[in-house]
C-alpha cells in the first residue's frame, strides 16, 4: 500500500520502473521552421481591361543562385494566374493542389470554369488551415483574374492573411515595386484610367528596380497579361522576359566594400 | 531554433460603435496594413452577417476572417433548424462567445464588435475580448486606434465621471440623436487618422435603424 496521495492511481515504480519524464524537457515535433529554396517577390497590378502579374525565374538556396529557370507563375483554370513567392517545394505542393482542383472541377457538366475569386478563396482556406496546424506552406501568393468581367487581384500569405487591392506585391516588392505601381493605381477604380501598355511598362519598370536592389532577384522573368477580348478572357504568359536597358554606371561609385583601389 | 509564429500583425485599422435609443452605428476605416506597410486602401472590415447584424473584428485579420466565416455558418444552420427565424443580437452575441471560447487554447487574436437592433427596439452594441468575455455597452472602440477613440467616446457619449455644473450632480448619459452620433464618429476617426499610421484612407459607416441599413463613406487622410 502506498501511503502518500501523490502515488495513488499511478503505475507502481517497483513493477513498471520510475516514470520517464524526459519527454517534458525535449523539443516538440517540428515542421518547416524556415524555407530552404526560395523565390523572391511577386508583383501584380490591374489595368482597365485586366491584370498583369510578374515573377522572376530564380530559385535561391540562401544567397546561392541555385536554379535560374524556375517558373513561378501558375495558370489555374482558363482565366486565372497564381504567382508564388517563398519556398519552392511548397510552390510545387500548391501546383499539385491546383491540378487536383482543376481535375475535380472538370467532372461537372456543363463544366463551370474556375474563376479567380473561387481560387483565391480555396487557396486562402488551405493557407489558413496549414498555419493553424503550425505546418505552414511558406509562400506568398498573388492571384490575378476576373470577377464578373472586372479585373480581380488578391494576395495571400503563409498565415492565411488576405486582401485585394489594385496593386499588390510580396517581399521586397512591397517596398520597391508598390510605390511605382501606385503611381498609376492608388485606390480601387484608378485602373479605369490605365491601359494595358501602361500597366506592362510599370510592371517592367518595377521588375528592373527589383533587379537593381533585391539581391535575390534575377533579370529574367515571366510576365502574365490577363485581359478581356470581346468579353472572353485572354491569358498571355510571356516567358524569359529580360530586364532591358540596364544601367550600371553607378556601380563604380559604390565604395566601402569589395576589392577596389581607394 | 525559433518556432513558427502563427499570429501576424496584419489588420484592418480601427473600428467603433455607438448605440442609441433607436439606432446603432458601426464604423471602420478601409485601410488594411501589415506592420508599417499599407496592403490595401479599400478593404472593408465591416461584415454583414445578415439578420440585421454587423460585425467588425480588429486584431489578426486571418483570424478575423475565420471568425466571420464561423458565424455565418452558425447563422445559416440556425435558419435551417428554426424555420428561418431571425437570430436576435443577444443570441448572436452568445454564439460569438461560444466560438471565441471554443478556441480558448489557440485563441482567435481579435476584438470583435457587433451591432444590431435589440428585441425592445433599442440599438445594441456588443463587444468581446479574444477569449469571449462580452458585454452590451453604449459605445466601444477597437483596433490600432482604440486608445485614441475610446476616451473620446467615454467623454462624449457616456459622459463618464462628469458633473453637471449647475447641479453638481453626475451628468446623465443622454441618448444621442443620430446626427450627433454620426458627427462624433467622423470627428473620432479624423482624430485617429491624424495620429495613428494604421488608420486612414476611407471611413465606412453603417447606420442601423428600424427602417433599415444606411452605408456612408467619408474620406480620411491617405498618407
Amino acid at each position: 500500500m502506498q501511503h502518500t496521495q501523490e502515488k495513488w492511481g499511478r503505475p507502481r515504480d517497483d513493477v513498471y520502473g520510475p516514470y520517464d519524464a524526459s519527454y517534458l524537457n525535449s523539443e516538440p515535433r517540428t515542421q518547416t521552421l524556415q524555407p530552404t529554396v526560395t523565390g523572391t517577390s511577386v508583383i501584380g497590378m490591374k489595368f482597365n481591361n485586366g491584370v498583369v502579374i510578374a515573377a522572376d525565374n530564380l530559385a535561391s538556396y540562401g544567397s546561392l543562385r541555385r536554379f535560374i529557370d524556375q517558373e513561378r507563375l501558375i495558370k489555374v483554370g482558363s482565366e486565372t494566374v497564381v504567382g508564388v513567392g517563398g519556398d519552392v517545394s511548397d510552390l510545387q505542393t500548391i501546383e499539385e493542389i491546383m491540378e487536383g482542383l482543376e481535375i475535380s472541377e472538370s467532372y461537372d457538366e456543363p463544366a463551370q470554369s474556375l474563376t479567380a475569386p473561387n481560387i483565391h478563396s480555396y487557396l486562402q482556406r488551405i493557407m489558413y488551415k496549414r498555419r493553424s496546424k503550425l505546418d505552414p506552406l511558406w509562400n506568398a501568393l498573388v492571384i490575378g483574374g476576373f470577377k464578373n468581367d472586372e479585373p480581380y487581384l488578391a494576395f495571400i500569405d503563409l498565415l492565411g492573411t488576405t486582401y485585394t487591392a489594385p496593386a499588390v506585391a510580396s517581399g521586397f516588392g512591397s517596398y520597391l515595386a508598390i510605390p511605382i505601381l501606385r503611381k498609376l493605381v492608388d485606390r480601387e477604380g484608378d485602373q479605369q484610367n490605365v491601359s494595358k501598355e501602361q500597366a506592362v511598362d510599370a510592371i517592367k519598370e518595377a521588375m528592373k528596380v527589383l533587379f537593381y536592389r533585391d539581391g535575390r532577384a534575377l533579370d529574367k522573368y515571366s510576365l502574365a497579361i490577363l485581359s478581356k477580348k470581346d468579353g472572353k478572357p485572354d491569358v498571355e504568359i510571356l516567358k524569359d522576359v529580360r530586364v532591358e536597358n540596364q544601367n550600371w554606371s553607378m556601380a563604380k561609385q559604390i565604395k566601402g566594400f569589395g576589392t577596389q583601389d581607394e | 531554433m525559433s518556432r513558427f509564429n502563427p499570429y501576424g500583425d496584419s489588420s484592418g485599422g480601427s473600428s467603433l460603435a455607438i448605440a442609441g435609443a433607436d439606432f446603432a452605428i458601426l464604423a471602420g476605416d478601409t485601410r488594411h496594413s501589415t506592420g508599417f506597410s499599407i496592403d490595401s486602401r479599400d478593404q472593408s472590415q465591416i461584415a454583414d452577417l445578415g439578420d440585421g447584424l454587423f460585425l467588425t473584428s480588429n486584431g489578426f485579420s486571418a483570424d478575423a476572417k475565420q471568425l466571420v466565416d464561423d458565424l455565418r455558418t452558425q447563422i445559416k444552420w440556425y435558419h435551417h433548424n428554426n424555420n428561418d427565424h431571425k437570430l436576435s443580437i443577444s443570441a448572436a452575441a452568445r454564439t460569438t462567445m461560444m466560438l471565441l471560447y471554443g478556441k480558448r487554447f489557440f485563441p482567435y487574436y481579435v476584438n470583435p464588435i457587433m451591432i444590431g437592433m435589440a428585441d425592445d427596439g433599442t440599438g445594441a452594441v456588443y463587444s468581446f475580448d479574444p477569449l469571449g468575455s462580452y458585454d452590451r455597452e453604449p459605445s466601444r472602440a477597437a483596433g490600432h486606434a482604440s486608445e485614441l477613440l475610446m476616451p473620446f467616446l467615454d467623454n462624449q457619449v457616456t459622459f463618464a465621471n462628469q458633473l453637471d455644473p449647475q447641479t453638481g450632480e453626475p451628468r446623465k448619459r443622454l441618448d444621442l440623436d443620430l446626427q450627433t452620433a454620426v458627427d462624433l464618429v467622423k470627428d473620432a476617426f479624423t482624430g485617429a487618422a491624424e495620429r495613428q499610421v494604421q488608420v486612414g484612407d476611407t471611413l465606412e459607416i453603417v447606420i442601423l435603424t428600424k427602417d433599415g441599413v444606411d452605408r456612408q463613406y467619408y474620406d480620411l487622410r491617405r498618407d
